[in-house]
């Protein structure tokens, strides 16, 4: 017997601390889905140590996201106790892997944009969130030093990793635009010193993924338009499958530890 | 090149420093296409339980190994020569801890 949802009391500040977690943790788990099926003992590590440093991101996020709620819910019953309309990640997080280029293609926009994130996070005037982001700073360096230099070998490789990672690029693109969203819930924590403005990041974000394309000789998509719904909990199909599998032991065996 | 053939990727020895004042020493090996990639497969695989402040890398093909034929004639003539072990002499009390 499934055990039902818990419900999130999201406020502002809530909200925009759960939608990073979810970030992370979804993130987190694509990457756990390569272990077994790397294509060599050495990056199959590699992708474990990175969704490991995610998960652990989600979990000091989900903590604190608990405390500013204060209704008894904690890092686990976040996780695992809602359903995928109430996450609220990102949709380029919960894309599935494909193949290897398209994982090191969407880790690459996203840790363009994380690296610069929680930089500027660790100026936040909320101190937990600053504390995480001194921390999520260092991981999330080395992630896209990782992934930008996988990204440049495969665009520069063969005739075959560079069509797959310009086939990546190109169905990934329309999933950016969304992590400079900034909604009006933002907006105030924004103002008060809290968040980031994720337009602040686009300068940053756009030389650095300007030159990490140019010397990987991938051509950089110049479509406009992009996909939206993830931070509103709008996702894709994947999104429930991931979950439904994450979730499994949690929902039939709730509290379950070993 | 004829790109449907995978070539063969290098191989590394990984050398870890665990702390100031220590030597690096030997603690594995791993494939990768290039230095860069090594580095960052060295950090990945071996320094994950925190067990290093530095990594130094070297192709394997670099490294000129004792050929074990030789074993003979490189090694046995020392073993005969035990009193060239500093334990043969006395050291002096005010010497204090060696």
């Amino acid at each position: 017997m499934a055990t039902s949802s818990i419900a999130v009391n999201e406020t502002p500040h809530t909200l925009y601390v759960l939608r990073r977690a979810d970030d992370a943790l979804v993130l987190g788990h694509r990457l756990s889905e390569w272990v077994g099926h790397a294509p060599t003992l050495e990056e199959e590590m590699a992708l474990a140590n990175l969704g490991l440093d995610l998960i652990g991101q989600a979990r000091a996020l989900y903590t604190h996201a608990a405390a500013l709620e204060a209704a008894g819910n904690d890092e686990d019953r976040l996780a695992y106790r809602r359903d995928a309309p109430q996450y609220r990640n990102l949709l380029l997080v919960e894309l599935p892997n494909g193949n290897f280029a398209h994982t090191i293609v969407r880790q690459f926009l996203y840790a363009s944009f994380a690296d610069a994130y929680w930089r500027a996070m660790q100026t936040s005037a909320d101190a937990t969130l600053a504390a995480i982001a001194a921390k999520a700073e260092k991981e999330t360096r080395y992630h896209l030093r990782h992934a930008s230099d996988w990204m440049i070998r495969l665009g520069d490789g063969t005739a075959e990793s560079r069509a797959r990672s310009q086939a990546a690029l190109d169905r990934l693109w329309p999933y950016s635009g969304e992590m400079f969203e900034c909604d009006a819930a933002e907006r105030g924590l924004v103002n008060a010193g809290v968040a980031v403005d994720p337009a602040s990041l686009r300068a940053e974000w756009d030389a650095r993924v300007t030159a990490a394309l140019a010397q990987a000789t991938l051509a950089r998509p110049a479509g406009a338009w992009m996909q939206t719904g993830g931070r509103s909990g709008r996702h894709t199909e994947h999104l429930g499958r991931l979950l439904a599998e994450m979730q499994h032991l949690q929902r039939t065996y709730p509290g379950a530890q070993w | 090149m004829d790109q449907t053939k995978t070539q063969p990727v290098p191989l590394w020895e990984v050398f870890i420093r665990s702390r100031n004042g220590l030597a690096h020493k030997h603690v594995g090996s791993l494939h990768a296409a290039d230095a860069a990639l090594a580095m960052q497969a060295a950090r990945d695989l071996y320094t994950r339980r925190g067990e290093g402040l530095s990594i130094w890398i070297v192709p394997s093909k670099a490294i000129i190994a004792s050929d074990p034929a030789d074993r003979d004639m490189l090694f046995e003539p020392a073993l005969t020569k035990p009193y060239r072990h500093p334990t043969f002499y006395d050291v002096p009390d005010d010497v204090g801890h060696m």
